[in-house]
């Protein structure tokens, strides 16, 4: 088997007592789409932290095609943080130039082109744009970098469904050959049919990994609902 | 071209019959060449990978055709497709047949029925 693109080896990450990931393992692949599935506070941007070199594990290896996690990684992952961090006084060609010159491999002429398909005015502040517009420009800025992983960290946290529809189109066809997306969402029914492969994740711990039309097919039912059901299972463990 | 998509059946299998359909309609027509994996995808608005998947199956059911250089073209099989559309309309029919027959509505008043909106044309 060739090398998985990202590897998990029993990571595990805690904050003085409180245990926030579980002994995680696990391997993923060039060229799919992963959803990185579970409720708010399941663990799931420490993890995507832990894999942007952002924070460090308590016990455990992460690796970048075949690679310790560092500051090398960051050339291979292209990061959509759940938080804004444009600098609001830029237009929007100042903050394309700026990444142009931030990242060896920022595509410019593919970031313009995408600015004009999502209808942003290039020489608007960033301070007089929409909360929409805004996610709309630093999805634009990640995807026109050519990366081999790009993790977006719920990218579609409080959009319209026009925003919404025009986000899952612009991942879709922007994700360059062979390399691979992990998005992290809890809105599931949103964004589950252009998914290749699921990770649900609940209370720090993998329940559920797998092909998304797989599951469909076994459980004859959407992954929102199976993921429902999952959870409502858990709980029931639980108490 | 409509792309529509129940989320509790696999999307690959949807996509299956949908492009089946162009494809016996002639929306797709016999010996034309179709579209690239990628902007296919993007007219269907599914992930690349699950579109690949879809054309394979149409590949063994000998819809489509891989031109090792030149890409994918729907089969100029005129005679095959035919039968294929055939084998759609059967199975559209049979499934008619079992609804009225949970209805409880026999053949004999289907062709009843089926007759009088004849007329009425």
């Amino acid at each position: 088997m060739s090398t998985p693109l990202l590897e998990y080896r029993n990571v595990s990450k805690s904050y003085g007592d409180k245990l926030i990931l579980d002994n995680i393992n696990l391997k993923l692949p060039h060229g799919k789409i992963i959803g990185l599935l579970g409720r708010n506070g399941a663990g799931k941007s420490t993890l995507i932290k832990l894999t942007n070199d952002l924070l460090a594990p308590t016990s455990g290896e992460i690796f970048v095609n075949g690679e310790t996690v560092g500051a090398h990684s960051k050339e291979i992952i292209a990061y959509l943080p759940e938080r804004t961090y444009l600098d609001k006084q830029l237009t929007v060609e100042q903050t394309i130039k700026f990444f142009a010159e931030f990242y060896r491999n920022f595509d410019t002429a593919k970031a313009k082109k995408l600015v004009k398909e999502l209808n942003l005015d290039p020489s608007q502040k960033v301070s007089k744009m929409s909360k929409g517009m805004q996610e709309k420009l630093q999805l634009i800025l990640v995807m026109s970098r050519n990366a081999e992983l790009y993790i977006l960290d719920e990218p579609l946290g409080g959009v319209d469904p026009a925003t919404r529809d025009y986000i899952l189109d612009t991942i879709l066809s922007n994700f360059s050959e062979g390399a691979s997306v992990i998005i992290s969402t809890h809105l599931i029914a949103d964004i589950e049919r252009i998914l290749d492969e699921v990770i649900f994740i609940d209370e720090g711990k993998i329940f559920l990994t797998g092909d998304a039309d797989k599951l469909r097919k076994e459980h004859n039912t959407s992954i929102d609902k199976i993921f429902r059901q999952t959870f409502k299972a858990n709980v029931n463990t639980n108490n | 071209m409509d792309f529509h998509f129940d989320d509790e059946r696999p999307i690959y299998i949807q996509l299956v019959e949908h492009l089946e359909l162009y494809i016996v309609t002639g929306h797709f027509p016999p010996g034309e060449r179709l579209p690239s994996v990628r902007d296919l995808a993007s007219i269907a608005k599914v992930n690349p990978n699950t579109m690949q998947r879809a054309l394979t199956e149409l590949e063994d059911k000998r819809l489509i055709i891989t031109e090792r250089t030149n890409g994918k073209f729907v089969t100029d099989d005129q005679e095959f497709l035919r039968k294929q559309q055939q084998q759609f309309a059967r199975e559209k029919i049979q499934k008619f047949l079992s609804e009225m027959q949970e209805l409880g509505i026999s053949r004999t008043e289907i062709i009843e029925y089926l007759q009088s909106l004849k007329r009425k044309d």
